[in-house]
């Protein structure tokens, strides 16, 4: 089992944060540029979920799979979105995310009044806690790539 | 900074702590503005700014969804002030449309030991409150308006919080690519 990488992206789609542990395939295009097209992917995934769905979708998108990775989508109702890639055989991520949101987003952004909300996540402190948090859940192996 | 107390169980203090700063907080903006609607404003302002960190905290402690009516939104409300105050106003006077309705507190911690002296008849001195809501449901694609209609400071029974919903606001569309 293995993480990939993790966006978190505000209300309005701008990126807050990303990291990456272990990843082999570089996307080519710049950061910004990965952001907005990993934004605009999700968007449209959750609207056309959301369409799409012959029952009352409730949670609305959750994740998709693909031959070699996962992605985790987690959303908050104040719109936050939290975006785990994974490799496929890793459990559980919609709940890493969820401890990502209360024990450190909470912690140390949102109680850190020198965070802006809207603007990316420039916190040593918040770094450090999603690097320990991520390292210390079952789901990171990284000998397994 | 250690903070290996707050994982999630809520840090309890004294609320007589927690009256006594807001009072020192009201006092000092009085003193700044000498104007008592200046300074309803700028509780107002305030408490918005705290609701839309506030909410964050709300959402993460109680895992809650989206709401599927105004009257979820109240009982949210309401669990939010048990959350954050220790207190449960009681949900009465709903509109017939149901787009409004009204909280009343028989109890409120903000108030204790306070009484309004004359020249600031005016005040309204929980306005911090209608702010934090306005705050809170404006970051949950909700807009709504919030004032007080009765205030025990002001030798009414109860103190009574009005809330009426305006309008949802949608999601925002990514920007464009061109």
């Amino acid at each position: 089992m293995t993480i990939h990488n993790l966006y978190i992206f505000s209300k309005t789609g701008m990126l807050l944060y990303y990291a990456e542990w272990n990843r082999l395939n570089k996307s080519g295009i710049t950061k910004e540029e990965e952001a907005k097209l990993m934004y605009g992917m999700l968007f449209s995934i959750k609207s056309f979920v959301n369409k799409i769905s012959p029952l009352d979708p409730k949670e609305g998108f959750l994740y998709y799979k693909t031959s070699k990775y996962t992605l985790h989508y987690f959303e908050t109702p104040s719109s936050l979105k939290f975006v785990l890639n994974t490799d496929n055989a890793s459990q559980n991520a919609r709940e890493l995310l969820q401890q990502l949101y209360r024990e450190v987003y909470l912690e140390y952004v949102v109680k850190n009044p020198l965070c802006q909300l809207n603007e990316p996540i420039q916190s040593e402190l918040f770094k450090i806690k999603v690097d320990e948090l991520f390292k210390k859940s079952p789901l990171f192996l990284s000998r397994s790539l | 900074m250690s903070r290996t107390g707050t994982k999630l169980d809520a840090k309890k203090v004294n609320s007589e702590l927690f009256t006594l700063t807001y009072g020192a907080l009201v006092a000092q903006l009085i003193k700044d503005y000498e104007n008592v609607e200046d300074v309803n404003k700028q509780l107002e302002r305030m408490g918005y700014n705290i609701g839309i960190r506030l909410i964050e905290d709300f959402l993460a402690r109680t895992g809650s969804g989206r709401c599927y009516d105004f009257r979820d939104t109240a009982e949210k409300i309401q669990s939010g002030f048990k959350i954050f105050l220790g207190i449960t106003p009681s949900i009465t006077n709903w509109s017939p449309a149901g787009d409004e309705f009204s909280l009343c507190f028989e109890t409120n911690p903000l108030t204790e030991f306070v009484e309004l002296p004359d020249n600031c008849s005016n005040l309204k001195y929980c306005n911090i409150l209608t702010g934090v809501l306005r705050g809170a449901c404006e970051m949950v694609q909700m807009e709504i308006a919030c004032w007080f209609v009765q205030d025990q400071l002001k030798n009414d029974s109860v103190t009574e919080l009005r809330v009426k919903f305006v309008k949802r606001l949608e999601d925002a569309i990514p920007a464009g690519e061109d």
